[in-house]
């Protein structure tokens, strides 16, 4: 006999910065009921070989996501913007450190 | 766009080995496929903590005991990274839970055998650690991502996982006749277990060419079986111990060891419930989670007391 959802923690994202001057990187995802035990699981579950410095917890529920079905229109404007990218550009040779 | 099309882009990107995240739509079969596969993965870890957490009392050192409790700990981690990985499907945790504990989730009938000496500690982390290794390496590149990752993650910390339990074995089978003999016994009794791990033979597997096809699965049962045998048989030798079966013979024409009938009527029985340990392992489990379920709801009651207060004080 079993029991279903009562009381279930709140699902949390989990991101580690492994050393200091990187990112936080998205690890994974746990259940606990605050903030608090969300840290101290992610300390447990994602650092046991000392992969993190840092430790950042989001409720799931927060996070916003584009929709990939939209992705076409959403980076359209990037699409033909070559001049963005500094491979544009014609210099001299003579030109240095640019 | 229709399904269609959907449908049109889906394929192309498993054909050109891009990754399929959460949000990208996928065929129905392809989510329920997954759901199971992975959930009964992250089951499988979990209920495999018991047989191995069976011996932690009883390890033999300090440094013994303190590994063992380490690897048993990597696999509570590795059940909840699978887990993750289900979640993003559309699955909550608790339904995953009491599909495992009203018994109509499977996991692998491997955690179905009982620990029954401290050798088989050795056995389990040089045989069914090993391989599961040869299993989720290719799993790696799976085409769905968050499982893909998992995997990566999975891999990293099971190789020392194999590596202690090859040590084990190797400090056994060098020791007393004793020690010898107790390794021999464990290597006996885990190893057809072990090569029923990959799943029943190719020709009565009816949905591996799906699973090829959506690179759910990239190589199938019989090839990674093979590669167990060639692989452990010679690590067999380094242990001086038996190949519990006469019939493993090295085939020049093939390439691959020639190895003996594995009783299926074996492994489908204890799929199907009757193994040894599978009443025991379900009771363990259902046991935990129902006398947990006050630690739960006292941990809700905490939370929320404490953000009562917080509001309260501003």
């Amino acid at each position: 006999m079993s029991q279903q959802n009562k009381n279930e923690w709140p699902l949390w994202e989990v991101f580690i910065r492994s050393k200091a001057g990187l990112d936080h990187k998205h690890a994974g995802s746990l259940h606990a009921a605050d903030a608090q035990m969300a840290i101290e699981n992610a300390r447990d579950v994602y650092t046991r070989r000392m992969e993190g410095v840092s430790i950042w917890v989001v409720e799931s529920k927060y996070i916003r996501a584009s929709d990939p079905g939209e992705a076409a229109s959403l980076y359209e404007p990037a699409t033909d913007k070559i001049y963005r990218h500094p491979t544009f550009y014609d210099l001299p040779d003579e030109v240095k450190y640019m | 766009m229709t399904v269609h099309s959907f449908q049109e882009h889906f394929d192309s990107l498993i054909d050109r080995e891009i990754a399929i995240e959460p949000k990208d739509w996928m065929p129905d079969n392809y989510r329920k496929t997954l759901i199971r596969q992975i959930s009964q993965h992250a089951h499988s870890e979990i209920i495999g903590m018991l047989p191995e957490g069976n011996w932690i009392t009883r390890a033999p050192s300090l440094r013994r005991k303190a590994v063992l409790l380490a690897k048993v700990q990597d696999e509570a981690g590795h059940g909840l990274y699978l887990y993750s990985a289900a979640e993003t499907l559309g699955i909550s945790r608790d339904e995953m839970y009491d599909q495992l504990h009203t018994g109509k989730a499977k996991y692998s009938s491997i955690f179905n055998y009982p620990t029954l000496t401290w050798a088989d500690i050795g056995a389990i982390g040089w045989l069914v650690d090993g391989a599961a290794i040869m299993n989720q390496v290719p799993l790696c590149r799976t085409s769905y991502g968050p499982y893909a990752r998992a995997m990566v993650r999975v891999c990293k910390e099971e190789s020392f996982h194999q590596r202690q339990g090859f040590e084990i074995m190797l400090t056994l089978s060098k020791g007393t006749e004793v020690q010898r003999k107790m390794a021999q016994d464990a290597f006996n009794r885990w190893w057809w277990p072990s090569l029923m791990m990959f799943g029943p033979p190719d020709a009565e597997s009816p949905h591996t060419e799906q699973s090829v096809r959506w690179r759910i699965k990239r190589f199938t049962n019989d090839e990674l079986r093979q590669k167990f045998v060639d692989v452990t048989t010679e690590q067999a030798k380094v242990l001086g111990l038996d190949m519990p079966d006469p019939e493993i013979k090295w085939n020049e024409e093939r390439g691959h060891y020639d190895f003996g009938k594995i009783n299926w009527d074996e492994f489908w029985n204890v799929v199907k419930g009757n193994g040894p340990c599978n009443k025991q392992r379900l009771e363990a489990r259902n046991k935990a989670w129902n006398e947990g379920q006050w630690v739960r709801d006292a941990a809700m009651a905490y939370a929320a007391k404490k953000k009562n207060k917080a509001a309260e004080a501003a």
